[in-house]
């Protein structure tokens, strides 16, 4: 068993009003010092037997194409082996 | 970071620019240098080539589309007319309003959900930009066949786009329309058309007047939103590690566009503003040129007060960046406090970025520095003009030859086969119900919504007192326009008025969104000249002007063009929304009359695209004469109260129209197909000048003899009848639509086959 983790971000340069919703609310909160804020979403995903370069391959493939738009996002794809 | 300015431009007469990349031609890029006696600055050759663009300058429509002006017919209804963000109709107690149409395609194929959201974004825009409150969208939408895998990508974006903006915006979308065709595939049409309205005096127009006015721009803040194009400018600029392609989708935040409406409303109606505009293609480039041309002629910015989102932008992308949500007001100074106070109390930044001047230049400034220096006019109204070559197509007399004769294509005949033929259109992509899409819009959000979808047009109520309100139609069949620009345009005019006529309605202006292929192919480019003569001279026979619109070209996948869309919409006024005419007849022992003329039209049809997937002949003869005395046999008739429902012909035919009728009611009717003519004809002809219209018995002798006096053909065609289901031979309280002694239909299998097609391919 091994544990897959995708972080999906909206690309830098990208705005992101879910993220400015959480900073003004934080602003108006009384928390201040915060100068930005960017939501995106994470998925943990269990695979079977090792991760092999195969695996992992495919596992980009379903970050890429599925999990993450990527006209307007980017991906991270952490593998935690053994769990 | 190294920053062009004038002087460096002047100094450095020879240095190479990337124009061709930035999609300018040699003898542009010649005449910017003309302009200016120097070479560009890299910020100015970014204005130019982005306000020279064909989005932008309309350079190789703007020779056609002065027929709107040449051959406006003489009315004293428009208060605002082309030119403008958009025309503004008076529709009488004081009231005006602004309609305009806009495409979105090519951003929309990239990024379905962000392009469509952002295309209806850009016209809410327009319309406050005029000093109008947005009452409504409406979505005229084409897209590929609809099984095509790209069609299941595009489309289902698209929708999710239109109502996730528009449902968090608050608007209404009262209708539109959505076509399937092969030559969408790879590029789909996505126009957005929206509708305000304002009281006579709050009309606000887009100038920089005043010297010593200050330019706020407020809003979102600036990204590298939709600045692909100047990414090959920004790597010249940037160090090696710096960014190395920008995006170039914008991506739209309806809340804040709820905060832009109702802080420029506000600043509007406490009379602080001396010129507005919104930002749209081009941003900041445009609005200053625009604002500057259209005023004194003088405008200095200060680019480095523009707040931006990315700290990293150069000023070309600044100068570029098309992040939505954003305007440019010219404030007097003054006002700036109290403009101030009211942008800030609705939660919006604004910043001063300049001041008019009477320099008669636009100069911009970076950091001190002098990157701009431009004479407006020629950056925003005075650019190339061109007279592109057109010429008939080769094919075109062998496409019209080609006509759908019964020899040509195989008809129906027996009832059984006709009984076929009409589950099987009911159903086909284009003519089925779209309900699965139209159902994931808010149609009644601030309620004022009358009519909508499926009703011929969509209809709002703007006074509550008095009832007074406004109805909207957009249409085009592309196939008709393909066999011949020229009707087929008119058609489109034709079906949108006679539409709007259909609610009761009275017709008053005219928008369009006409989206062609490359006007460098001399075949489109006739298209397109065709078109627009064609809707001129239509507007002018039919007394209702043009009163703006948007031209989009470039439409094709590698060599073929889409077919040629010129969706035309019609906007008309109905002085009480209560007397309304919808598609649904009412009770038993109503009577069903057609009104004009069946004749054998088939070409360009939707039973010749959907059962033989051919396209030739000729379409259907347009008659606007015709058209004119049938809409006001229908307004009449809402007038005087004598029709109870009414709903116009065209795609489909007759067969459509009762079976839409009959399931929007919940209730069966009796149908006779008359004797001079054959089934097949009669039910699925797409002749122009029709409609089918729904009398109670007690109006009938009246509204025969109004029809007989102004020489309109009316035949009694069927009575609605909820009660037939036993005598056909069903269960008691079955509906049926029953055509004499050919065939009968049970409305659950109708409602069956209409409502199937469109979950089954995108749910």
């Amino acid at each position: 068993m091994a544990r897959v983790v995708v972080d999906v971000m909206l690309k830098p340069e990208i705005l992101d009003p879910q993220g400015r919703a959480v900073q003004g609310a934080l602003g108006r909160l009384g928390f201040t010092g915060v100068t930005d804020v960017r939501q995106g979403k994470q998925f943990v995903i269990e695979v079977e037997g090792e991760i092999t370069d195969e695996r992992r391959e495919q596992l980009h493939v379903i970050a890429g194409e599925l999990l993450c738009n990527p006209v307007i996002e980017d991906f991270i794809l952490i593998v935690e082996e053994d769990q | 970071m190294s920053i062009d300015t004038v002087s460096k431009a002047e100094e450095t007469p020879d240095q190479a620019q990337p124009f061709a990349e930035l999609g300018l031609k040699p003898d542009e890029y010649e005449r910017i240098r003309e302009i200016l006696g120097r070479r560009p600055t890299s910020s100015e050759l970014a204005m130019y080539s982005v306000m020279w663009s064909e989005h932008c300058s309309y350079k190789s429509s703007k020779v056609h589309l002065k027929q709107f002006g040449d051959k406006k017919p003489e009315t004293d209804k428009l208060l605002v007319g082309i030119g403008e963000n958009a025309g503004v109709v008076d529709i009488g107690e004081g009231w005006a309003v602004t309609f305009k149409v806009e495409s979105h395609n090519h951003p929309s194929y990239v990024e379905p959900y962000q392009g469509a959201a952002t295309g209806v974004g850009g016209i809410v825009r327009d319309i406050i930009s005029m000093g109008a409150r947005p009452l409504a969208v409406m979505d005229p939408l084409r897209f590929g066949p609809a099984d095509a895998a790209d069609t299941r990508r595009v489309l289902p974006g698209v929708v999710s786009g239109i109502g996730g903006y528009g449902n968090c915006l608050g608007l209404p979308n009262i209708g539109g329309e959505i076509v399937f065709d092969d030559t969408y595939l790879g590029n789909p049409l996505v126009n957005a058309l929206c509708v305000g309205a304002m009281r006579h005096d709050e009309i606000h127009l887009a100038s920089a007047k005043g010297v010593g006015n200050l330019v706020v721009l407020y809003g979102a803040r600036t990204g590298g939103d939709g600045i692909g194009g100047v990414s090959v400018l920004a790597s010249e600029t940037f160090d090696a590690d710096g960014p190395a392609k920008r995006p170039s989708v914008q991506v739209g935040d309806p809340f804040m566009e709820k905060l832009l409406i109702e802080a420029t409303l506000e600043v509007l109606h406490a009379g602080l503003v001396e010129g507005i505009q919104d930002l749209g293609g081009a941003g900041i480039s445009c609005a200053t040129s625009e604002l500057a041309s259209n005023g004194d002629g003088g405008m200095h910015v200060w680019l480095d007060r523009v707040l931006l989102r990315d700290a990293t932008l150069s000023p070309e992308e600044i100068l570029m960046s098309e992040s939505q949500e954003r305007m440019c007001a010219v404030v007097a100074p003054e006002n700036v406090d109290a403009f101030m106070a009211i942008i800030k109390k609705w939660d919006v930044e604004a910043v001063v970025i300049g001041e008019v001047t009477d320099s008669g230049h636009l100069t911009v400034d970076w950091h001190g520095e002098r990157i701009v220096d431009v004479p407006p006019r020629t950056v925003a109204h005075e650019g190339p003009i061109y007279e592109r070559p057109y010429a008939r197509p080769s094919w075109q007399d062998a496409l019209q030859a080609d006509a759908p004769t019964a020899d040509r294509l195989a008809r129906p005949t027996t009832a059984d086969d006709i009984r076929a033929t009409v589950l099987n259109m009911i159903g086909a992509p284009n003519l089925a119900s779209k309900a699965w899409i139209t159902d994931q819009y808010d149609r009644y959000v601030l309620g004022n919504t009358v009519l909508s979808q499926p009703e011929d047009v969509g209809m709002v109520r703007i006074d509550e007192e008095s009832g007074l309100g406004v109805a909207i139609s957009t249409d085009c069949n592309g196939r008709f326009t393909k066999l011949d620009p020229y009707t087929g345009t008119q058609l489109a005019l034709a079906e949108s008025y006679r539409n709007v006529c259909a609610s009761g309605a009275i017709p008053l202006a005219v928008t369009n969104c006409l989206n062609f292929g490359s006007p460098e192919d001399p075949d489109v480019m006739w298209q397109f000249a065709e078109a627009t003569r064609g809707l001129a001279d239509g507007c002018l026979q039919l007394g209702i002007p043009v009163t703006g619109g948007n031209v989009s070209f470039y439409n094709q996948t590698g060599d073929t063009a889409i077919l040629p869309t010129p969706v035309v919409g019609v906007l008309g006024v109905i002085d009480d929304v209560d007397r309304r005419t919808p598609i649904a007849w009412n009770e038993d022992g109503e009577l069903i009359y057609i009104l004009g003329d069946t004749n054998d039209e088939f070409a360009g049809g939707e039973w010749a695209n959907h059962v033989h997937k051919h396209l030739g002949g000729m379409p259907p003869k347009v008659d606007l004469e015709r058209e004119r005395l049938l809409g006001e046999v229908l307004v009449a008739g809402s007038r005087d109260g004598m029709l109870s429902a009414a709903h116009d012909v065209s795609d489909g035919g007759i067969a459509q129209v009762l079976v839409e009728m009959a399931l929007h009611a919940g209730s069966g009717a009796r149908c006779w197909i008359p004797d001079n003519i054959d089934p097949f004809t009669f039910l699925f002809s797409e002749s122009a000048g029709r409609a089918v219209v729904v009398v109670a018995r007690t109006e009938e002798l009246r509204f025969t003899e109004m029809c007989a006096a102004r020489q309109l053909p009316a035949q009694r065609v069927g009575v609605v009848d909820s009660g037939l289901g036993p005598d056909a031979g069903y269960p008691a309280g079955t509906q049926v639509l029953q055509f004499n002694d050919w065939f009968t239909l049970t409305l659950d299998e109708l409602h069956e086959a209409h409502t199937k097609t469109l979950p089954a391919l995108f749910a």
